[in-house]
């Protein structure tokens, strides 16, 4: 007779792989860093990547790209994070962009993403000579994404080849770059909406409350609801504030991010919202919905 | 609280117990990687597209953006094309194929699957060798008019050269041959024959219509003949290999955890086997035997740890370890070898080449490595073994392969995480090739080093001088012999050993069997290497005059010889004036096209990036170009000094 292990459940197959990841990039590069968004999927990261070096501290920096444009209640979270794990966290901002005023209302939101996040990215990149950073994509949320490696390399433009990417066998990768290149890791490539917030409950992982269903003041604009955070939004003729009970699928810069009218005020409500609904959670966001193919485009010139 | 609130709270709180119970349903099931290969146009992606919509996976905006691409780019009229919820490229939406492996995820009440889509054209393979290096069962497509293809051969050897051995013969588009019983059962028995040679535990052959949904989901009315299950029944149901708690335990470590004095942990995932505190390991390169103290996790420790798991492991005592090693059980230890046999799957444009020195990496450890013999190649259709020179694109091969170090494996048949590595080329970092070892070469473990007692060093000092090699590298008729030759008369003036070793007159000799192509090129290098090598154990300076055009086979004769021992001089002539010079009137006879493979004509010349000495000769003389080598040689130590300005011969 043959005497089996305990099988590993789905999430604790995932959650070794992740860690996998983060020690061998750990191991292998001379300078990473974690590019924390602040989203549910960054707080998981920020999870896997505090259990991957337990006893120690994660050894590399988290980086903030700061479009100016954030949700408030996201920087009041990130500051709360960074003290409560004592992680080291840099926050870059595109300085001509606001130089130039850049808004995402008066030049649209290609123009302010390309700027204040592509544009900010690699300044942040070049500045600090990083050469891998973190990223908490996933390949279920678009077509482009589902194509990419875990080890996903970038020249010294740090731009994406979708053509021409190195095999990734086994578990073995090729972690090697010469100077000026790098690679961006995604530890949770392989997983699931449903798989991140399952493993935000069974972990009891703190999120941004704006996750959660809420009485805010919204603004109906282009068919999405837009939460005015502060008064740089001008209502436009016709426009009404209203109280809406609204919660976010996805975190981004606010003008640009969608809100949905939810009850949802629990993890489990949430759930079981997401369990029912019918449209994808990148929807929310303006950026995919400007051209077809434009997650792939916006990758090829060195977006996330 | 009012009526109506109390009923929505407690709605809301069935609600939590339901998705309570729904997660932990989630949590029970098991996981499924397969990938779908086969032939350009077989149905691989429409395939996928069809299970994602099929188990209703496909939100709305989605499908409104599919029907809006299937107007655009669908091949299948105003029918939506599901094949473009995969092809997310644009350079795959406008040429109608998938060239890269694209991954998705979808789940049914009994299991969760991540599927590869892989790409069916061959130049892509190696797409689709990453797609199934991660999987445990290949659905092979096959459009049932056209048959078995060579692609439908190549896939199928390449799932089982990857240790994947369950097998869904998907034979498609069946109704486009109206059903037919007959075809599908030629097709079955044609893939049959050949598949017995591959070894696969399973074959489930279905016939299907992915386009239009017969057994895909479930049964399907038009293949009334056909009693086996649906593709999702079947999938659903195939038994997956449980974790073995009785192989023996392996933990190759990824990364050595050392906060503060007090802790010192070992971080890796277990290849294999299972470990508990108070378990005697083995350091496999080095023998050394502890004990597991703790297996340390931010969970807090764990009494057990087995395979797939990511902990960290805390040792009794303070032996040396550092990534690439790895702990095992003392009763059943991997393999340390420096030479093995491996099957090669190549990856590259550029050919494998035997004798170029390319980088090995496991799951941790990384050295340089060569390929000492190519022993055949495996022709995909036949699976027969041919010989070879090299290995192409997408080519399989057997080999042989020595590293500088030794490393710890297990042969991939038993171990699919510690028997597998990637090749990486060590100039532009692509990685060139994927490998399975076979198993340890005894020559490596019996044939020890004489030790001799008389040592190069004492052979040296006899000379009174340090040996060393000087690298005359450039393009032929650049003047490289002429100089080495003017050098060594001046040394042996100064009665230093010395000899050279001249590119023309070796090829009349030791190298005679070789010509100019890009692998007898390299072996030419190898064996000059290694007599140089062993010169410089004689205690000899050693002037090489060699064109030797490529920086990898530079590189890998320095890496021979030790630390200051190898110098390399980059004898830079421009082509004009060397063609101008062409003193065997070489040049003449490339230039018309009568000599192949020529240096700077035909064959690139990889200029040096780093030479010890760049010596320009355009309008100096070879008195003056000896100098600066004699110079380079003074300054390393290699002659001790003397007046420059007194020097005449």
């Amino acid at each position: 007779m043959t005497f089996m292990t305990k099988n590993l459940t789905h999430l604790q197959r995932l959650e070794a792989e992740a860690i996998h990841i983060f020690r061998e990039v750990a191991a292998t590069f001379a300078n990473p860093v974690m590019m924390y968004s602040i989203g549910k999927d960054s707080s998981v990261m920020l999870h896997l990547a505090m259990k991957a070096f337990y006893p120690a501290k994660p050894p590399f920096p988290f980086l903030h790209v700061d479009s100016t444009w954030k949700f408030k209640e996201m920087i009041a979270f990130r500051d709360s994070e960074a003290d409560r794990l004592g992680f080291d966290l840099r926050v870059h901002s595109n300085q001509e962009g606001i130089e130039q005023g850049i808004s995402p209302f008066v030049h649209g939101s290609n123009t302010h993403t390309h700027i204040m996040k592509t544009v900010a990215l690699r300044q942040a990149l070049d500045k600090y000579g990083f050469d891998a950073a973190f990223g908490g994509a996933r390949r279920d949320e678009e077509k482009a994404r589902a194509k990419e490696r875990i080890f996903s390399f970038r020249n010294a433009q740090h731009s994406w080849d979708p053509k021409n990417q190195r095999p990734e066998m086994w578990k073995i990768y090729n972690t090697r770059v010469a100077k000026g290149e790098s690679i961006r890791v995604f530890p949770i490539s392989n997983w699931t909406e449903l798989d991140v917030w399952q493993y935000i409950m069974q972990e009891n992982i703190p999120i941004v409350p704006l996750y959660f269903a809420a009485k805010r003041p919204v603004v109906e604009r282009d068919g999405m609801l837009i939460m005015r955070d502060d008064e740089r939004m001008q209502l436009l003729p016709g426009e009404v504030l209203q109280e809406k009970m609204v919660r976010f699928r996805t975190l981004g810069c606010y003008p640009l991010t969608g809100a949905v009218e939810s009850e949802a005020a629990t993890l489990p409500e949430i759930v079981s919202e997401m369990l029912i609904s019918r449209t994808s959670e990148r929807q929310g966001r303006m950026i995919d919905r400007d051209e077809a193919g434009s997650m792939e485009k916006k990758k090829r010139e060195g977006y996330f | 609280m009012s009526k109506l609130a109390h009923i929505e709270t407690s709605v809301a709180q069935s609600a939590a117990e339901e998705i309570s119970a729904y997660m932990a349903e989630q949590e029970k099931k098991s996981l499924l990687r397969f990938l779908t290969c086969g032939s350009v146009d077989d149905g691989k992606s429409t395939l996928i597209g069809r299970l994602l919509y099929d188990t209703k996976l496909i939100f709305e905006d989605q499908l409104a953006a599919l029907q809006n691409d299937s107007r655009k780019h669908g091949t299948n009229g105003e029918d939506i094309d599901f094949a473009l919820l995969v092809d997310g490229l644009e350079a795959e939406r406008e040429q109608g194929i998938t060239i890269d492996v694209a991954y998705r995820f979808f789940s049914t009440p009994k299991r969760k699957f991540i599927v590869a889509d892989t790409p069916g054209h061959e130049q892509y393979t190696r797409n689709m060798a990453t797609g199934a290096s991660t999987a445990d069962l290949a659905i092979v497509l096959v459009d049932a008019r056209q048959g078995i293809l060579r692609q439908t051969r190549r896939h199928s050897f390449i799932a089982s050269l990857l240790g994947i051995r369950n097998i869904v013969l998907a034979v498609n588009k069946i109704d486009l041959i109206d059903y037919s019983q007959d075809v599908f059962e030629t097709i079955v028995k044609q893939y049959q024959e050949f598949a017995s040679e591959l070894g696969f535990k399973t074959i489930q052959a279905i016939p299907l219509s992915a386009r239009f949904g017969d057994n895909v989901i479930g049964p399907s009315e038009n293949l009334g003949w056909y009693e086996g299950p649906s593709l999702l029944q079947h999938l659903e149901n195939v038994a997956l290999d449980d974790a073995d708690a009785t192989r023996p335990f392996r933990f190759p470590v990824q990364f050595v955890n050392r906060p503060n004095l007090d802790f010192r942990g070992f971080s890796g995932t277990i290849a294999s086997g299972t470990v508990s505190p108070g378990d005697e390991v083995v350091v496999a390169k080095s023998g050394k035997v502890s004990r597991v103290k703790r297996i340390a996790t931010w969970d807090g420790d764990l009494d057990q740890a087995g395979e797939g798991q990511a902990v960290t492991i805390v040792l009794e005592d303070e032996v040396e370890v550092s990534r690439g090693n790895m702990l095992v059980s003392p009763d059943n230890r991997p393999e340390v070898a420096d030479q093995f046999a491996a099957h090669l799957v190549w990856f590259s444009e550029a050919p494998l080449i035997p004798g170029r020195s390319y980088i090995l990496r496991t799951e941790t450890d990384q050295v340089t490595a060569t390929i000492t013999d190519l022993k055949y190649r495996v022709d995909i259709n036949s699976f027969a073994q041919e010989a070879a020179k090299s290995l192409d694109l997408n080519e399989v091969g057997v080999v042989n392969i020595s590293t500088q170090e030794a490393i710890a494996f297990d042969g991939y048949k038993s171990n699919r995480s510690t028997g597998s590595f990637i090749l990486i080329d060590r100039l532009t970092n692509a990685t060139v090739g994927a490998g399975m070892i076979d198993f340890a070469l005894r020559r490596a473990s019996n044939v020890h080093w004489q030790a001799l007692d008389v040592d190069k060093a004492s052979r040296a000092n006899q000379k009174d001088q340090k040996p060393a090699v000087v690298w005359f590298t450039g393009l032929s008729g650049s003047g490289k012999s002429t100089v080495a030759n003017l050098v060594e008369k001046r040394l042996a003036a100064l009665g230093k050993h010395t000899y050279i070793l001249d590119g023309d007159n070796v090829r009349h000799g030791l190298n005679r069997d070789l010509g100019f192509t890009e692998e007898d090129r390299v072996e030419n290098i190898r064996r000059v290497g290694e007599v140089a090598k062993l010169m410089v154990d004689a205690g000899l300076i050693v002037l090489v005059s060699f064109i030797s055009p490529f920086v990898a086979e530079r590189r890998m004769v320095r890496e021979l010889l030790g630390d200051g021992e190898f110098m390399e001089v980059y004898v830079d002539t421009p082509f004009e004036e060397c063609a101008r010079r062409d003193p065997k009137g070489l040049y003449a006879k490339a230039l018309r096209g009568e000599i192949k493979n020529f240096t700077g004509v035909d064959s690139p010349y990889e200029v040096p990036e780093n030479p010890e000495l760049h010596l320009k000769t355009v309008g100096r003389t070879t008195e003056e170009l000896a100098s600066e080598v004699e110079k380079l040689l003074t300054d390393r130590g290699i002659i001790f000094n003397f007046d420059h300005s007194s020097w005449s011969i």
